[in-house]
């Protein structure tokens, strides 16, 4: 399969990659890691007129840990995230939800800001970075700022960055030392996108939850949050009551459909069992 | 701004990629893939084309050492890189450790999905010599062999391990 022709930009710096994107307006798209825009534009659902690789821009490979947040760049690939001692413990719930993006091959070209910017509904880093309560950082030419993931997806493959845009990097705040979470992902095989997703975070609080982040793969026309779950964890005690009344309120918060994966109410089952599964993992390391 | 950066109206790209060793300077088509350009531009056609969609794996090379699959991938993002492909796996006049494990372990039936295969457990092997069953089956996740179960697969990368603590 051959996409349609396109002209071919490698800017050193991101100045002038935001220089290349003014001048095409909406008619150019940014390359990253390329494992959902270049099958796109092979089955010709994507034509853009030209692509910014991004690739040769130093810096937006790091993982660091600055001002209250945790910072993946825009260059940062699964794999790198898989092998991240960063992104364990307290930030659990991206380092376990890493591993199971797609496949190894898959993950040592894809990145984590790419995946959020391609906004696929059944993406698992959406739900796991929501659940974080992370914020993508985007420049244009007019300064920088930052978009809650909440207010990013407006729905299937369709995001609030502007085509002037490049998201540089994905910020999770600092949930404290007490803090730890998971994804739970059940898929078919690897590579298949999840049946169900189940992310959960979680900061304590004096031995009890302080505030929870659970959002949901799978189970609805994009990444869920899980509202009433999130309420039902808030300020509770740690124990098995809590566990059990927050996976009911995550069974409720879903909103499944039946398809070749699975019928609405099996997929409502595997989110109470994951939630309650994951709940245990995610108290467990935030008590540790 | 660099000359190539505010051209428009341009389709082609010059690149020099280093495969198996040898540095190739081509003018190419932006939207050539990696694999079109191994196998058509250099006739390096020990690269296979299976599902062409990401999922088979039988296109994988190495990019600087690590496995990527060529059909999701243009070339030009190639330039200035090295490229192994399945034509760069045996030292002069022999095979090496993984070719051999597949030969003597039958790790193949079709061969089509070979060349992937043995490309990827190089890059395993180079970096963890001695890796478990489950290490070796989770690196190989990405491909797909429609012949021999995986179970030869896997003792042939295990000989290959084995090989290489003698060596």
């Amino acid at each position: 399969m051959y996409p349609a022709r396109f002209e071919y930009h490698a800017p050193g710096s991101v100045e002038e990659a935001l220089e290349i994107l003014e001048r095409y307006g909406d008619e150019a798209k940014v390359l990253a890691g390329g494992q959902s825009l270049i099958p796109l534009m092979k089955l010709r659902f994507a034509a853009p007129q030209a692509l910014v690789d991004i690739n040769r821009i130093q810096g937006l490979d790091t993982i660091s840990e600055d001002n209250g947040f945790l910072s993946i760049g825009a260059l940062v690939r699964h794999s790198a995230c898989e092998r991240s001692e960063a992104l364990r413990g307290r930030f659990g719930v991206l380092g376990d939800a890493a591993p199971q993006i797609s496949d190894p091959i898959v993950r040592n070209r894809g990145t984590v800001v790419g995946s959020l910017t391609h906004a696929d509904p059944q993406g698992d880093w959406g739900s796991a970075l929501m659940a974080a309560g992370a914020r993508l950082e985007v420049v244009s030419s007019s300064g920088t700022r930052t978009i809650p993931l909440d207010e990013l997806f407006q729905g299937p493959f369709t995001t609030s960055l502007q085509p002037n845009e490049i998201a540089t990097a994905v910020q999770v705040p600092d949930p404290g030392t007490r803090a730890g979470g998971t994804y739970l992902k059940l898929e078919r095989k690897v590579g298949d996108f999840a049946t169900v997703g189940v992310a959960i975070h979680l900061s304590l609080d004096n031995g009890r939850v302080g505030s929870a982040g659970i959002a949901l793969t799978g189970v609805g026309p994009k990444n869920l949050r899980a509202t009433a779950a999130e309420e039902a964890l808030a300020g509770a005690e740690l124990n098995d009551d809590t566990f059990k009344a927050a996976a009911d309120a995550a069974a409720q918060d879903a909103q499944p459909r039946s398809d070749h994966r699975g019928s609405a109410d099996y997929k409502r089952s595997v989110v109470r069992v994951f939630m309650e599964r994951g709940l245990r993992k995610a108290a467990e390391t935030a008590s540790a | 701004m660099t000359e190539a950066a505010v051209e428009t109206g341009r389709y082609t790209h010059p690149v020099t990629v280093t495969v198996n060793g040898a540095a190739r300077s081509v003018e190419i088509e932006t939207r050539l893939l990696l694999v079109h350009f191994l196998r058509e531009t250099l006739g390096l056609t020990g690269t296979h084309v299976g599902c062409d969609t990401t999922s088979c794996g039988a296109c994988t090379v190495l990019l600087d050492g690590t496995p990527v699959k060529s059909c999701t991938m243009f070339a030009v993002q190639a330039d200035g890189r090295e490229v192994t492909t399945v034509e760069g796996l045996a030292p002069a006049g022999g095979l090496s450790p993984v070719q051999e494990g597949f030969h003597e372990e039958h790790g193949l039936q079709c061969g089509f999905c070979t060349p992937g295969m043995m490309l990827t457990a190089t890059a395993l092997l180079a970096e963890n010599p001695d890796p478990s069953e489950e290490e070796i089956r989770w690196a190989l996740s990405g491909q797909i062999c429609r012949c021999t179960g995986y179970q030869n697969i896997v003792k042939a990368v295990q000989y290959a391990a084995a090989k290489g603590k003698e060596g």
